[in-house]
């Protein structure tokens, strides 16, 4: 296939194609900066990506099915991300997100794609991001992206989507304690899941000091039972209305274009590396590491002029 | 592993026994594969549009229950359908020597029965993924 019936393709929803697509990307082949420069920008624009991120465990997975299923009753053609770790010992991934997902498997309105991290230094972001454009332009109106909430991935994640997600459940303990500082701040939602557990009314009481005040609470805070497909309602009608919203303020826009930077930084970095690590292993190994940085750096700019 | 191989491990039917099927979804992770691992209970429909969303370059079938011979050649069915017969399927499980050649004609490249050393089922995904990789391009 030449890339030009490729995006045909992908711009006409063929399943194959689109698959193939993002294959290109993660696969870095040449052709791949042309295929992404050829999507369509107006379906891009009009798409809203969501990310769903928390601890393991704590049903992200049957969470994001069920709000496909709610997308799908709008009629909405939907994309979803599901991203999981490369092993950093042997480079492989296990990627099991798709059996939560099975109910649709046969929809050929929702379109899922597992997608290893293969140890990128920029995390996720740079393929992801890839994908989520190509999943746009075959016409998903809404590309969930899921992730799990550990380390770097959840940042990520959260700099990627329009709206983000928290999920966390009953059962964590002293986890939230550490997650306050960080993740919670930035993500637009916390949902409490399982709810009906043990321990949820005390996790929705813990987080209630991450909050500002009972309004912003009441805003950013919800409760669900995702397997039993409670509190699924309110939650789409709250994701809906906050995209809505950052439409018409401008957020939604201003997002993507930071975004947008940090995925060029991203790839950038990841172009460098290639080039850095021959000029790395010819460098005198007695100089420290900050200054001999430097020096190939300024190597490397010399080079270009 | 340079190339990086995508395959689906999955079980069609009815038959819930999927140690099998995870004790090799985890080898071929171990061994460098992103594994797509699609459960137990598919329908061979499912697992061709999975195979197909998620590119892969091989399918992995297991089954225990006597369900083979209907059962394999339908995912190969299913992929043709769908316009990817080009995917190859590998299978394995409890499978009668009897049954490997009916299996083969069906279109099914491999088939791995009970003491196939791991390796063995390692390298035999390793072959059929680098050859559809080399068809693509």
């Amino acid at each position: 296939m030449d890339t030009r019936d490729i995006l045909r393709r992908v711009h006409g929803g063929e399943p194959r194609s689109i698959g193939r697509a993002i294959s290109l990307i993660e696969d870095q082949v040449d052709c791949a900066a042309e295929i992404l420069q050829g999507l369509d920008p107006e379906r891009i624009k009009a798409s809203f990506v969501l990310g769903v991120t928390g601890p393991p465990g704590a049903g992200k997975s049957t969470l994001t099915a069920q709000l496909v299923r709610h997308l799908r009753l709008q009629k909405q053609r939907v994309g979803i991300i599901a991203v999981d770790p490369s092993s950093p010992v042997s480079g492989g991934a296990l990627l099991g997100d798709r059996i939560r997902m099975m109910d649709h498997a046969l929809d050929q309105q929702v379109v899922v794609r597992s997608m290893a991290t293969r140890g990128k230094l920029g995390g996720l972001c740079a393929s992801a991001g890839a994908a989520v454009r190509i999943l746009a332009a075959s016409g998903c109106r809404t590309i969930i992206i899921e992730t799990v909430g550990i380390g770097q991935s959840e940042m990520d994640i959260i700099r990627l989507a329009d709206i983000s997600i928290m999920v966390l459940a009953p059962g964590f303990g002293d986890d939230i304690q550490a997650m306050k500082a960080g993740i919670l701040e930035v993500a637009d939602l916390i949902v409490v899941n399982k709810s009906d557990q043990p321990g949820a009314e005390k996790l929705a009481l813990d987080l209630a000091t991450v909050f500002q005040n009972a309004e912003e609470k009441n805003l950013r805070l919800l409760q669900t039972i995702a397997s039993e497909n409670k509190g699924l309602d309110e939650l789409v009608k709250r994701i809906q209305d906050m995209e809505k919203q950052c439409r018409l303020n401008g957020t939604l826009q201003k997002r993507r274009l930071q975004s947008s930077a940090l995925e060029t930084l991203d790839w950038a970095i990841e172009i460098l590396r290639s080039r850095l690590t021959p000029l790395i292993e010819k460098q005198d190994k007695s100089i420290d590491p900050r200054l001999a940085a430097e020096k190939i750096i300024r190597q490397l700019i010399q080079e270009k002029d | 592993m340079a190339e990086k191989f995508r395959v689906l491990i999955g079980k069609p039917g009815l038959d819930g026994h999927d140690r099998g099927a995870k004790f090799i979804a985890r080898a071929l992770r171990d061994a460098g594969f992103e594994v797509i691992y699609t459960g137990i209970r598919r329908t061979p429909e499912e697992i061709a549009a999975s195979a197909i969303q998620e590119d892969v370059a091989a399918v992995g079938l297991s089954s225990m229950s006597g369900a083979h011979l209907r059962l394999f050649p339908a995912v190969i069915d299913a992929l043709r359908n769908a316009g990817a017969g080009d995917i190859p399927v590998l299978g394995g499980g409890i499978i009668p020597d009897e049954d490997i050649v009916p299996l083969k004609q069906a279109g099914i490249a491999t088939i791995f029965t009970p003491g196939t050393p791991v390796q063995v089922i390692i390298d035999a995904f390793a072959t059929a993924c680098r050859h559809h990789h080399r068809q693509r391009s």
